[in-house]
């Protein structure tokens, strides 16, 4: 998947979780200025974790902060061998 | 003038310990009950810890038929007030059973007999639910079953707000029985944790500790489920003396509050009002309280908002008290927290020693209170604050009082 396609993903996941316009997300946008509290934040998380067929972990779900720490810590994932290609191919 | 409310029975099934005696005896050794899960398959979950009641033989307490009517949360409601009703040594006769309430608290009733019957349901394509799955379920199931066991037949009711359960039932028992609504009150709470789905629930939230629960600790890192019920039994001071009864401490205060403020996240504002209100109810001064049973989830957001409240409440004298979380060993038991943590503060007044918190490894400058860490502490402390503050901002706080016995008694 292209850094552009994965971009893309999450920020329609978080424009559909939190009832916001997508053109108002961008990669450097923080959960602050989107108004995303902590609750919000692990409904996101779970969002995308469906999305992707992963498990973010707890400590690593602590540290996000902003839509680029959500995509970066997705290709890390994606990267390590989790998600849709791994659970395709078992 | 008021009646004084004090508590002549005490009962407890717990991680540490399967009876009053035994939970004592492991918060004042600072034993902890943390243990890797036996009831769910653990791989199946990113948390591997809970605070289980462990050698438990329900057939030592019940026989087939009542286990077919119980959950284990109702149970442990049931057992410990069994225990809780013969330390008082309550004689029943037709007018007490009358005047006699049963206030219990649970968050989730009997969500093991749910999940159960679900999962048959849902993925083994059994059509059947158990006919019994109702009365197993309701969160009332303990309380009723106290009232079929005793015959109390007096005002008999289930208090469900999350965390804060079994206080605000305590509380309420409380003020029954302090206004004369009720000559006696069996209250406390139960709860029983460990079904897979409800850890998965709780897994989602992302506040499972995946090590060990070390409340105000620098480096804790979220909280550990446990399970349990305790039960205590109050009535007012002048029939406890006039029958003899043995009086283990006394409840002298109980405050409430709503945060209004987030569904899941703390307000110190609200936690405050909470403790406040419970001061104001005992009409005593901030400076008369020496310690304080704790919330203590070992939450990043519980701690800090925690001492936060604490220090606008009792501002200088906050680095006089003494603050433990005994959720360190027993677990967060979710709507028996509260009931448990009074069993624990009523004999830490009693034996005057205060149990620490367990599992501490340094301070965190966001929780720089007295923590008590590790070891207990022998002190003499008249008046304690016991907190509970739940998910969806609702704060509970009992006041109570060391009660002290003149040798001629």
């Amino acid at each position: 998947m292209s850094h552009e396609e994965l971009t893309a993903r999450v920020r329609s996941i978080i424009a559909a979780t939190q009832q916001l316009p997508q053109e108002r997300i961008s990669a450097d946008s923080t959960f602050e200025e989107l108004g995303i509290d902590s609750l919000d934040g692990i409904n996101i998380l779970f969002a995308v974790e469906s999305e992707f067929n992963i498990n973010i972990p707890d400590e690593a779900a602590q540290s996000l902060r902003s839509v680029r720490d959500v995509i970066d810590g997705i290709a890390k994932l994606l990267d390590s061998g989790q998600g849709n290609q791994a659970t395709a191919s078992a | 003038m008021p009646r004084r409310v004090v508590v002549t029975g005490l009962g407890v099934i717990s991680a540490i310990g399967l009876n009053a005696a035994d939970f004592w005896h492991a918060l004042q050794g600072g034993c902890s009950g943390i243990a890797p899960l036996k009831a769910a398959d653990r791989s199946l979950l990113r948390f591997s810890n809970g605070a289980e009641v462990r050698n438990y033989v329900p057939a030592q307490h019940f026989d087939e038929k009542e286990l077919g009517l119980l959950d284990r949360f109702a149970q442990f409601g049931v057992i410990a007030a069994r225990e809780a009703i013969a330390a008082a040594g309550v004689e029943w006769t037709g007018e007490l059973r009358e005047r006699t309430a049963i206030v219990t608290g649970s968050c989730v009733g009997g969500q093991n007999t749910q999940d159960d019957g679900f999962v048959n349901l849902y993925r083994n394509n059994i059509p059947r639910v158990n006919p019994f799955t109702i009365p197993r379920t309701m969160e009332n199931a303990a309380a009723s079953r106290i009232s079929l066991e005793t015959g109390v037949v007096g005002p008999t009711y289930t208090v469900s707000t999350a965390c804060s359960s079994s206080n605000h039932a305590i509380g309420q028992a409380f003020w029954m029985v302090r206004s004369g609504a009720a000559e006696l009150a069996i209250t406390g709470g139960s709860e029983a944790v460990f079904s897979l789905g409800f850890l998965k629930a709780w897994e989602a939230m992302r506040v499972v500790s995946p090590d060990t629960c070390r409340p105000f600790s620098k480096d804790r890192r979220g909280l550990i489920l446990g399970e349990g019920g305790a039960m205590l039994v109050l009535e007012p001071l002048d029939a406890a003396r006039a029958r003899g009864a043995s009086i283990l401490g006394e409840i002298v205060g109980f405050g409430m509050s709503s945060d209004a403020f987030h569904i899941t996240q703390p307000s110190p504002d609200g936690a405050a009002r909470a403790m406040r209100a419970a001061l104001y109810d005992a009409q005593l001064e901030p400076a008369q309280i020496g310690y304080i049973n704790a919330h203590g989830t070992a939450t990043i957001a519980n701690d800090a908002a925690e001492t936060a409240a604490i220090r606008k409440v009792f501002v200088e004298h906050a680095d006089r008290l003494a603050v433990s979380s005994t959720k360190s060993m027993h677990g967060h038991t979710l709507g028996a927290a509260g009931a448990i943590e009074a069993a624990a503060t009523i004999l830490a007044l009693r034996n005057g020693i205060l149990p620490p918190t367990a599992n501490f490894t340094g301070s965190d400058p966001a929780c720089d209170l007295d923590v008590i860490p590790n070891i207990a502490r022998a002190a003499v402390v008249e008046f304690a604050l016991s907190n509970s503050f739940a998910f969806g901002g609702l704060n509970a706080v009992l006041a109570f009082r060391r009660f002290e016995t003149l040798p001629s008694q």
